[in-house]
């Protein structure tokens, strides 16, 4: 079955439209995954599967139905086109449904470099043998790193197939290992943990396994023998890690579906000054290697390179076509879904621009403030903006990490935010598809005793 | 049901014989123990918004997954296709985990003791579409009715039929019908000058399609959801700081999932990276404070007959009167700790090995009148719903997003506040707990947890509580 996939969607298409449908799309995934868990040194868990399924999403008119299926066998994709055909039954006839428009369809030619075979090929030893040495690393850094999470090897191998009757088809494989580590670090009644993490579409791109464990460890460490700041006002450094946290809210509020209803801060915004000067968000779904890279979209629309915020003025939103027909503009080929349903709306590799100063150099301007180095919970409302999150992190006093801080609040309007930030980092590094360099922001409420 | 009326073998042609010749394989190298879980899931979903069904759809998945356990360690394999040789490679991939003479001899499949707690002859998924669709239009109608100002109305219905089948190297067969509804309604409102505010609102369970027409109706989902994004547009800013917190009843107990659910699973602490490592005994909430975790409750959204080890569900006390009194303990968990399993062995679907999880987590009510309660507050803040929320089980810190409260001043309700998000530590929070409500309620079936990457369902409930002191952190 293995060859057959681009005909066997282009196959489910036919049926579907011979079985009513006026227009119909196509997504089918295959794919392997594995990971080696090792704790306390010893291996603790394998896991080995590979899986596939085919999804279906039918219009009758401008009415839709979708389906989805882990049975391919004949009987099974009977059932699949049936289901969704009977569904186109029940749903609302909806003016803006339909496919892209034929001249949107494409794909970027040439290898983008998301797949390698050396990961399908790698020796389980060898993967478990990272994992150990990444947990090893971590251990053997430091007495007060006594135990541990584990350490974990994992990677996945997969083919995705995309096919509408209007004529679009096209697949493309993808691979990606990780590597990460989560110590415990313990000094007397204070118990902390973190993580690092390598991840790569080929198995040479990982980072040295003694790196991702020594890294983890200085993060658990750094935590040690926190407490909890008086409630006030500071200046807020968030590091590239909960940096990456704000791009997601941003995504949110650029989500063609939330602005289409309203339900976003930077609905009705576009041309307007959003943001500081220093800002510029990027979304890019072509760059050769990164996570967020692929030929088209989950509507055989071709990836492209869209400025969200450029110098703080709102560019773009990022658009499927159905959100781009609700609001008069063109797809931005952000279409995304699993194997059903209509096409969410998906980001390709969303970043940050950076900036000139390096992180050390942003916190020695800094006389009393706060290094977020991790955020919880879900306080943040895309409707109106509001943001309150449990935070964690290192106290700045005079311009140095002085003492640890968790148990705290950070809160503020995003808008506000956006606007306050005063300094964008120089530290900029694609550790998956959101990527930030170092923060800095006005002040912000620290919420504490 | 019985096995041979099961879809597994009606269907798909498998026989006890297969099963045994299955765990036989996954043992072939060695090891302790195997078990087998075979699922055939079901799923629909139609939602609404702008007045129009946009989108329904369903799907079928089904897979089997095969674990073998030796000593500390599992292998585990899964495939999505039932043919006989596609389960024999699963098993012998899962087997290689293994490397010395199985002590497993013989496996006498039986049948044990379960419960019924969702006897429903037709599930919501086996119903006409038709019946369904009529849910999230009835909804979007009372949520615009309830108010000019509500202005989009999002519904979701979606169900699910789950059936399942557990084979285990020490004899157990276990097999269970699913089912899972939900329907969940969002309004947004808005007045001149001001931003959007939203309310959200939903609930369900393992329940038929009458509890949707008779005992929690699309109108009264969609009017809750209405009323509280009403509310919300005279809201004010969060304070920020340490004060007094009531909690209403029902969905805040997310308190308890969050503060001590979660770090008192099995797994982190046998490997002592819980902030309640080593507490067993000791005192960890006011003595007012009974914490239940009960996979039992007839109908509700968290229950299950069998978790997904194949072991009945039991109800389970981890506090008693402030006392931390158990953990939850899968089967590798309890196997190596030497104690039983407490019935709470998880997993979100064949694909995933199984892991310790919550079902329905609930403290005891007390003897305190609410309405008391919010008097003897000078100064707090009362929340009554929250969003999600999140712990660092290692820190014990855990964080909950309340989307609905109200100032106390001077014991009484004043203004609407909105995004409050409140923060703590687990082993900690509780002890300030002043004052326990008699008015124990259960949430309304919406609460989804997540722990390393797995998705299940789960229940919450909770009285009245005042806590003395609690991290509030807004801007005000």
């Amino acid at each position: 079955m293995n060859g057959n996939l681009l005909e066997l969607a282009q196959d489910i298409i036919r049926r579907a439209q011979a079985a009513g449908a006026t227009d119909a799309e196509c997504t089918i995934a295959e794919g392997e995954e594995f990971s080696a868990n090792v704790r306390m040194r010893e291996l603790e868990n394998l896991k080995e599967a590979g899986s596939r399924g085919a999804g279906l999403r039918i219009l009758i008119g401008k009415h839709t139905g979708s389906s989805y299926t882990s049975d391919l066998s004949p009987e099974g994709l009977e059932h699949l086109v049936k289901s969704a055909i009977e569904l186109g039954d029940i749903t609302t006839e909806d003016p803006h449904a339909g496919l892209p428009d034929p001249e949107e369809f494409g794909a970027i030619d040439g290898d983008l470099g998301m797949y390698s075979p050396d990961i399908a090929q790698l020796d389980t030893a060898v993967k478990i043998d990272m994992a150990k040495r990444a947990e090893e690393a971590a251990l053997s850094s430091d007495p007060r790193i006594s135990n541990s999470e584990g350490a974990s090897f994992d990677n996945y191998v997969g083919r995705h197939i995309f096919a509408n009757s209007r004529g679009f088809a096209g697949e493309y494989r993808s691979s990606y290992c990780s590597l990460s580590t989560s110590p415990v670090a313990r000094d007397g009644e204070s118990m902390e943990r973190d993580y690092w993490y390598t991840m790569a579409r080929s198995f040479p791109g990982l980072e040295a396994p003694e790196q991702v464990g020594r890294m983890a460890a200085q993060r658990a460490l750094r935590r040690l023998n926190a407490v909890k700041v008086e409630t006030q006002k500071v200046p807020v450094v968030f590091e590239p890690r909960t940096a990456r946290s704000l791009l997601d809210n941003i995504f949110e509020a650029v989500h063609g579906m939330s602005v289409y209803r309203h339900e976003s801060f930077l609905a009705d915004k576009l041309g307007e000054k959003v943001a500081c000067d220093a800002l510029t968000v990027i979304d890019d779904g072509t760059i050769p290697g990164l996570f967020g890279t692929s030929p088209f979209d989950d509507e055989g629309v071709a990836s492209r390179r869209t400025v969200v915020i450029e110098r703080g003025v709102l560019k773009n939103y990022l658009l499927n076509t159905y959100a781009a027909r609700k609001l008069g503009m063109k797809t931005t080929g952000n279409a995304s879904r699993g194997l059903t349903g209509n096409a969410g709306i998906g980001h390709g590799n969303f970043f940050i621009e950076k900036g000139v100063q390096t992180p050390e150099q942003i916190i020695a301007g800094i006389p009393n403030g706060f290094y977020v180095t991790e955020l919880m919970g879900f306080g943040v409302n895309i409707v109106t903006g509001d943001y309150s999150r449990g935070a964690a992190g290192l106290w700045i006093k005079n311009g140095e990490l002085a003492f640890a801080v968790s148990e705290v609040t950070i809160a503020g309007n995003l808008n506000e935010m956006l606007q306050s930030i005063e300094v964008i980092g120089s530290d900029l590094d694609f550790r998956g598809s959101v990527a930030a360099p170092t923060i800095k922001m006005g002040e912000m409420t620290v919420g504490g005793k | 049901m019985q096995f041979s009326d099961s879809i597994f073998a009606t269907r798909f042609g498998i026989s006890r014989q297969d099963l045994e010749n299955y765990l036989g394989e996954a043992l072939s190298q060695g090891g302790d123990y195997a078990d087998l879980y075979f699922e055939y899931l079901l799923t629909s979903s139609i939602s609404i918004d702008e007045s129009m069904v946009k989108s329904a759809a369903q799907g079928v998945s089904m897979g089997v997954g095969v674990r073998v356990i030796s000593g500390e360690r599992t292998g585990y394999a899964y495939s999505d296709d039932l043919a006989p040789e596609k389960i024999r490679k699963a098993a012998n991939v899962a087997a290689h985990i293994a490397s010395a003479p199985s002590k497993v001899e013989k496996f006498d499949l039986n049948e044990g003791r379960k419960h019924n707690l969702y006897p429903i002859l037709v599930a919501p998924t086996e119903t006409a579409f038709t019946e369904r669709v009529e849910l999230v239009k009835r909804a979007d109608r009372a949520a615009r009715a309830y108010d000019p100002r509500i202005f989009q109305v999002q519904a979701v219905y979606a169900d699910n039929l789950r059936q399942v089948m557990v084979a285990t190297s020490d004899g157990r067969l276990s097999l269970d019908r699913q089912p899972l509804a939900r329907l969940s309604v969002s309004a947004l409102a808005r007045q001149a000058g001001g931003p959007p505010q939203r309310g959200h609102s939903g609930g369900g369970g393992r329940v038929d399609l009458d509890y949707f027409l008779h005992d929690k109706t699309p109108e009264q989902f969609a009017g809750e959801a209405a009323r509280e994004a009403i509310v919300m547009l005279d809201s004010v800013e969060a304070p920020a700081g340490e004060m007094t917190v009531v909690l209403g009843p029902g969905w805040p107990g997310i308190l308890l999932h969050e503060a001590v659910g979660h770090g008192l699973e099995a797994d982190f602490n046998r490997k002592g990276v819980s902030a309640f490592s080593g507490r067993m005994g000791q005192k960890v909430a006011s003595e007012l404070c009974t914490v239940i975790d009960d996979g039992t409750i007839g109908s509700r959204r968290g229950s299950l007959n069998v978790d997904d080890e194949g072991q009945p569900t039991q109800r389970n006390v981890l506090i008693e009167n402030g006392i931390l009194r158990g953990y939850l303990q899968d089967k590798l968990s309890s196997t190596l700790l030497n104690t039983p399993s407490t019935g709470s062995g998880r997993r979100e679907s064949y694909a995933h090995i199984p892991m310790p999880r919550m079902t329905n987590t609930f403290m005891l009510a007390g003897e305190s009148d609410p309405e008391e309660i919010i008097r003897s507050v000078p100064k707090g803040l009362y929340c009554v719903n929250f969003g999600g929320g999140q712990v660092d089980i290692t820190s014990g810190n855990f964080v909950f997003s309340a989307s609905e409260s109200y100032f106390i001043e001077d014991g009484k309700l004043t203004r609407p506040v909105r995004n409050a998000t409140l923060i703590g530590n687990g082993p900690e929070a509780l002890k300030y707990v002043s004052m326990v409500g008699n008015d124990l309620r259960l949430d309304e079936g919406i609460g989804t947890c997540g722990k390393d990457g797995q998705s299940v369902p789960v229940g919450v409930g909770i009285p009245t509580i005042k806590i003395d002191r609690m991290t509030v952190g807004g801007t005000a």
